[in-house]
């Protein structure tokens, strides 16, 4: 497992909570003993325009970004972002995991597009050999735990090679302590997702 | 890291996992810093963040936001000539507001060491322009060192620190947006305060410092002397890098991030060129590059934004009779934006298709329908928003609108479509007042938010009186620098070690004498409307102050308290006509249109219940719902 190499590309919306789903990601990797480095967007990016991360797992050294077309899974909070990374950032035969939710772009709201469809993922996925795990918890407590739910059920489908659950229970306490944190850790442990 | 301050201020070794800006905290400490001055923009408000989590009372250096980036540098300037080791730092076009002051640091002898940190933005992430300022460093005679992780910002800031002591005189250290942003492990090295004694060290009689007529030669002199003792520490510095690979025909040049990028990218090349990594762009190690450009065949230079290593690199070889190839930049797109490892993996496979570097870009996944943009937006609630629905009803299809810097910027964007021109912090009412004159049949509207009023607003509001122009300003009052993370302002009463003065804008224009001043609550719209009506129908210059808190401030603190939410507003389908004046007029982004039917529901993710959609609709088919009050 030492050799592993993981490149994980993030996107959602700003105010989605990008920043706390990476940064336990790249703590747990971290305790885990792999060499991690990573970037998020930040600035305009938190006015409900779109955000990113990159991390990645096994480069000591390197860029923090990840090319296009070289992301080996991609993790989306929302179902738009989920398709444009998709096509721009997965590698063929990577995988996509997403929460799903619609945070409608403007263009759709002004009625000059369409709405992403569960068929657009799953057509893009067809070209190129991708696998998605789609999330979405009915019960869950608060919309701002949707980035734990996410991370949970993509731990759960096997999409972290080499993390141990404790990473990322630990990793999730490093940054969160008190019932908020207990609150969390219990969505991170008991989310579970579907493959479409 | 739950606790951001003790791990700042833990005097051991230790390691941790930061960000780039969070990094240069740590070693400001390190290395001894007594003040540190800013005014906040991206990419660095996040050095502000780190340093505000130390409780005031433990913070181990003097830390103010300034009004603004000039003011800012001569507060470091005045403590640095005191004997204080000073830092100050702001985003990339923040120099040319400090410019003024900035270009005459390196005639005086800043004994205490200077550090102006630079949050340059190749790409421009978050900034009107991607300026290069490495210009500007050459031309204030300012050496720059740019490192490219959040290690080598460690490294990198307590060597500056060093030298700008040594040698009395100022260093930019040179951060872009992904330095500033990006994370990984770093190894702090941990060193306890020293203990402080604060001698008055300004000493004009024996220094020289009113750099006027005559006396700015031998300062000039005494800077070139300083910029070339610094060239040479970067001869010998461990922070100039080679990565040899054996290669005695090709090699490259480069420095900062740019050096990462490339990293990635030789890491499949076959016969990997030899990597002389700078630790800055100016001045440069001559012997060093020299050395390099006698044992290469072939040269690349690998920069960000302008060829200034590159025209340097080959004024060396042509003045040293050197032969050898020397690549940079050919076309204008060269100079455009960040060395991504994408950009660098197409720059080296167009100059040395040998090295075997595949080229192929992208993944060919194709999304069946088109993708939807999704460009930044006003916030759920944010009174700007109905700010801008009731303004928009007050104007005239030719009336001119001119932007200014800030969250209400976004309004250019559609629907709303105000704003029409943009140049600089608090540009609006002299750009506005050109704009007035021979312009008979149109009316000039200007916008400007509080924080820019204070920062660089107010010369050119009392221009407009002084000469009496025809605009009207809208002065944007949320109560805090929303854009760059709700610092406060002289504004709001606060500064970052707590209470201070509260300046009123209002009370400020009407001192100015601002012959007519209306104050409305953007949430009433109707208000609003007539407000701007009356101020477009005065003849001189109007203000209408529309204010209303920062909606994503007043959620957070309220959350912080436990305060949920007390309404979520519902649309009644027995109401609705699918006007959609909701969704595509007012445009709030909680309101989501079915594709299929085009009838109209609220995201309960996003609606905050603020209600001030409410009187947007014709048919008052929208309903503030009542929830609980608390969690």
């Amino acid at each position: 497992m030492t050799d592993l190499k993981l490149n994980i590309y993030l996107s959602g919306v700003g105010g989605q909570g990008i920043g706390l789903l990476s940064e336990t990601l790249m703590r747990a990797y971290d305790r885990a003993g792999f060499p991690v480095r990573g970037v998020d967007t930040h600035g305009l990016a938190q006015r409900g325009g779109m955000v990113e991360s990159h991390l990645r797992i096994g480069y000591p050294g390197g860029s923090p970004l990840i090319e296009p077309g070289r992301a080996d899974l991609v993790l989306s909070l929302e179902r738009t972002e989920a398709l444009r990374a998709m096509t721009s950032q997965l590698r063929r035969g990577g995988s996509l995991a997403f929460y799903d939710t619609l945070w409608q772009p403007l263009p759709v709201r002004l009625g000059e597009a369409g709405e992403v469809t569960l068929e657009d993922l799953k057509n893009s996925a067809g070209q190129a050999d991708i696998r998605i795990l789609r999330v979405h918890l009915d019960d869950l407590p608060d919309v701002r735990m949707q980035n734990m739910a996410l991370l949970g059920a993509a731990f759960h489908g096997d999409l972290f090679p080499g993390l141990r659950e404790v990473d990322l229970v630990m990793a999730l306490e490093d940054l969160m302590g008190g019932r908020q944190g207990e609150a969390n850790r219990k969505v991170l442990e008991t989310s579970r997702g579907g493959w479409l | 890291m739950k606790d951001l301050a003790s791990f700042l201020l833990n005097p051991q070794p230790c390691r941790e996992i930061v960000m780039g800006d969070t990094s240069l905290v740590k070693a400001m400490i390190e290395a001894g810093v007594e003040v540190v001055t800013s005014y906040p923009g991206s990419p660095t408000p996040e050095i502000a963040s780190a340093i505000m989590a130390i409780p005031v009372e433990k913070r181990p250096f003097y830390f103010e936001f300034s009004t603004n980036e000039k003011v800012a540098s001569e507060v470091a300037l005045g403590a640095s000539v005191n004997g204080r080791l000073s830092v100050v730092f702001f985003k990339s076009v923040g120099l040319n507001v400090a410019a003024d002051s900035f270009v005459q640091f390196s005639l005086l002898n800043c004994r205490g060491g200077l550090i102006v940190v630079l949050g340059d933005d190749p790409g421009a992430n978050s900034s009107q322009n991607e300026q290069d300022n490495r210009h500007l460093a050459r031309m204030a005679y300012t050496p720059v060192l740019e490192p490219s992780d959040p290690g080598e910002v460690y490294t990198q800031f307590r060597e500056a620190a060093g030298l700008s002591k040594k040698y009395s005189l100022p260093v930019i250290l040179r951060m872009t947006t992904h330095v500033c942003h990006g994370k990984a492990p770093v190894d702090f090295q941990g060193s306890p305060t020293p203990p402080r004694e604060h001698p008055s060290l300004f000493r004009p009689e024996g220094d020289e410092y009113i750099p006027l007529a005559s006396t700015v030669a031998p300062l000039k002199e005494r800077a070139l002397n300083r910029l070339k003792a610094f060239a040479e520490e970067m001869e010998h510095s461990s922070l100039t890098r080679l990565t040899d690979h054996g290669n005695r025909t090709r090699g490259i040049i480069t420095c900062g991030l740019p050096a990462l990028s490339l990293e990635d990218v030789l890491s499949e090349a076959k016969d990997k060129p030899d990597v002389l990594c700078l630790a800055g762009p100016w001045p440069l190690p001559e012997k060093r590059i020299l050395q390099f450009c006698r044992t290469h065949r072939e040269v690349a230079v690998l920069e960000e934004l302008d060829p200034l290593i590159e025209q340097e690199v080959k004024s060396l070889a042509f003045d040293a009779g050197l032969t050898l190839r020397i690549r940079g930049k050919e076309q204008s797109e060269d100079r455009i934006g960040e060395l991504t490892p994408a950009r660098v993996r197409a720059f080296l496979s167009r100059n040395w298709p040998d090295l075997e570097i595949s080229r192929i870009p992208g993944n060919s996944i194709t999304a069946g329908t088109p993708l939807p943009a999704r460009p930044p937006q006003m916030c759920p609630g944010c009174g700007h928003r109905s700010a801008f629905h009731a303004i928009k009803k007050a104007l005239a299809p030719d009336d001119i609108t001119v932007a200014d810097i800030g969250c209400h910027t976004l309004g250019y964007l559609p629907p709303y479509r105000i704003g029409q021109i943009l140049l600089s912090m608090g540009h609006s009412n002299g750009t506005g007042a050109g704009l007035s004159l021979f312009n008979p049949g149109r009316r000039v509207v200007t916008f400007l938010g509080d924080s820019t009023f204070f920062h660089a607003g107010l010369p050119g509001i009392i221009n407009a009186l002084y000469n009496n122009h025809n605009l009207t300003l809208i002065l944007m009052e949320n109560g805090t620098t929303a854009m760059t993370g709700h610092q406060d302002h002289p504004g709001t009463g606060k500064n970052v070690r707590g209470e201070g003065a509260r300046i009123s804008p209002r009370k400020v224009l009407e001192g100015l004498g601002a012959p007519f001043i209306r104050e409305v609550d953007t949430y009433q719209q109707q208000k609003l409307t007539t407000a701007v009506k009356e101020a477009l129908d005065y003849e001189g210059f109007s203000v209408v102050i529309a204010r209303h808190p920062c909606m994503l401030k007043f959620t957070r603190d309220n959350r912080r308290r436990g305060i949920r939410p007390a309404a979520r507003a519902q649309i009644n389908p027995r109401l609705c006509e699918k006007l959609h004046e909701c969704v595509s007029v007012f445009a709030c982004p909680s309101f989501i249109r079915n594709p299929q039917d085009g009838s109209v529901m609220v995201n309960p993710e996003l609606c905050l219940g603020d209600g001030s959609c409410v009187q947007t609709c014709p048919v008052k088919a929208i309903e503030l719902m009542k929830e609980a009050d608390h969690d």
